[in-house]
């Protein structure tokens, strides 16, 4: 409502309709055709138990599931029909994948050009000896960055959907997370302490000879993820906290992210242009070569493992 | 060759059929973990190694991880509310 | 139509069976966890036959060893990027599906999908 136009004149501008009928707020028919507002039909105190109760019985009778004869037949149908429905549909696929050329063969038409170019310029060109790699973080990188995204939004929609907010289901969340465990279990922290160290210089490792070998960013990243968790489970919250919280995935998972936009945009502006990019190639075989890759692999390293760490933490205690 | 990848799909398929088929859930996420690991495996025999390890990483270990933190929080809920044992039989774990 | 031709791609025979039982898992089931169970068989199907789609025998792995970059020497490495994000992606969904689970449970104290629309039929919605 408006502070200085009168009530009577804000209502008949075009604004105030116009958010009257987004919102819903608006009759669509008052005013317009020749009908008075519809109003519930009087009917005495009685009258309307009556007929609450009679709602509720029904409803009662209905939904009744195993006593009621038409669900009991639906059920049965609907078994059957899922069946036939599964069968049909194995035999069609079956039917299709009898009509596909031979297997392993390297005639096949899904080998064409493409490949061959992937993989005879693929060293020249990306300077990764990996050419899977080269491919998934050179040529196709734009995938990549549209799956990096895709785990973001996955952890934001956990995060909506368990986070617990409030004095009380805070309580609740740090009492229930060592409720059921034995405290301090010996077995454990003494193979977390011997296990964990490997398996984050592992996980490192596999981040960054991902373009040297097998391996690459979301492998290497699960790694880490993996060991954090395991860390986790040893020594409970109190100890993670003190290097892994909620900014510190906040601050790492933006800065990853905006880093893989930015060197994505450089390689789209260098590219379009047809200007040579300043980012030397290097030798193919040692660490620091291949241009952006390494730089890719580490971010979305980065946003792979702290999306692991944070779907676990997530399901446990519903909070950092 | 042959014969070990012919093994390793039975394999497979008896898995995947056994995890439908078992009462309890905590029996259904071993042999689901287990599929899981012979796919590992066959992405080996396949020569594609990145497969391998991913796979070998996510599905052995984090979802199998993101399934038991589930059953726990299920069976948690009954037990603080002490309300439904028989439920928590019937759920198995 | 070749039913004979089903013995020599035995593996994509085995992938597409793998399917109609993570698919059949889906339908039957009861239990809200079998159904994901279900569904992430079905995904791990779909990726054995695309990465099968990319095997060449008598080839090796897509590593370039000993500067040799003929494209003779090298399996199909097309196929194997493209199930590398799908299988991180898999992920995500099964912990999605997973917290909704969550969800559901503490509302309404059951994880049987059959139950669950009952009550949201009586309650009105």
């Amino acid at each position: 409502m408006s502070r200085k136009v009168p009530e009577e004149r804000y209502r008949k501008t075009f604004s105030y309709q116009f958010k009257a009928w987004l919102e819903g707020t608006k009759d669509p028919f008052l005013g317009r055709v020749e009908m008075r507002r519809q109003e519930a039909p009087p009917e005495s105190k009685e009258e309307k138990e009556r007929r609450e109760r009679d709602e509720e019985a029904l409803k009662a009778r209905v939904y009744d599931l195993e006593h009621n004869f038409e669900m009991r037949i639906f059920n049965r149908l609907y078994r059957v029909f899922s069946i036939l429905f599964c069968i049909f549909l194995v035999v069609m696929l079956l039917a299709a994948v009898s009509d596909l050329p031979a297997f392993g063969r390297g005639e096949n038409p899904v080998n064409n050009e493409v490949a061959q170019r992937y993989i005879e310029e693929g060293l020249e060109e990306t300077g990764a000896v990996n050419i899977v790699t080269g491919m998934i973080l050179d040529y196709r990188a734009f995938d990549t960055l549209g799956e990096s995204h895709v785990l973001f939004i996955a952890t934001c929609t956990v995060l909506i959907l368990l986070r617990r907010d409030g004095e009380e289901e805070q309580r609740e969340g740090r009492d229930n997370d060592r409720l059921y465990e034995p405290k301090d279990d010996v077995i454990l922290q003494t193979a977390a302490r011997v296990l964990v160290p490997p398996i984050l210089l592992f996980g490192i490792y596999i981040i960054l000879a991902g373009h040297l070998g097998p391996g690459g960013g979301f492998s290497g990243g699960a790694v880490i993820g993996a060991g954090l968790i395991l860390y986790l489970n040893a020594f409970g919250f109190a100890k993670t906290e003190r290097f892994f919280t909620a900014r510190t995935y906040r601050r790492t998972s933006f800065c990853a992210l905006a880093c893989y936009s930015l060197a994505k945009s450089y390689s789209f502006y260098t590219g379009a242009n047809h200007i040579e990019s300043v980012i030397p190639l290097g030798t193919p075989g040692a660490i620091l070569s291949s241009g952006l890759i390494l730089v890719l692999n580490i971010c979305v390293g980065v946003v792979v493992a702290g999306t692991m760490y944070t779907f676990y933490v997530m399901f446990r205690k519903g909070g950092y | 060759m042959t014969i070990f990848t012919c093994i390793l799909l039975g394999f497979l398929v008896v898995c995947a059929i056994a995890a439908s088929l078992s009462k309890k859930l905590l029996n259904t996420i071993l042999i689901f973990m287990s599929y899981s690991l012979v796919m590992s495996i066959i992405w080996v025999l396949l020569k594609s190694p990145d497969l391998a390890i991913t796979e070998a990483a996510v599905g052995a270990g984090v979802t199998t991880v993101l399934f038991l933190v589930t059953l726990k929080k299920i069976d948690a809920i009954i037990k603080k509310e002490s309300a439904q044992e028989e439920t928590d039989e019937q759920e198995g774990a | 139509m070749h039913w004979e031709y089903l013995l020599n791609n035995y593996e994509e025979a085995v992938a597409m069976i793998l399917f109609g039982i993570g698919f059949s898992n889906l339908l039957l089931q009861k239990n809200l966890i079998k159904k994901i169970i279900g569904l992430n068989i079905m995904d791990t199907a779909v990726y054995l036959f695309l990465a099968l789609k990319g095997y060449i025998s008598g080839r090796k792995a897509p590593v370039v060893v000993d500067g040799v970059t003929r494209a003779e020497a090298y399996i199909n490495p097309i196929p194997s990027g493209l199930v590398l994000t799908g299988i991180v992606v898999s992920v995500s969904v099964t912990a999605l599906m997973l917290s909704l689970t969550i969800r559901l449970y503490r509302r309404y104290h059951t994880l049987d999908l059959d139950e669950i629309t009952t009550r949201l039929k009586r309650e009105g919605k």
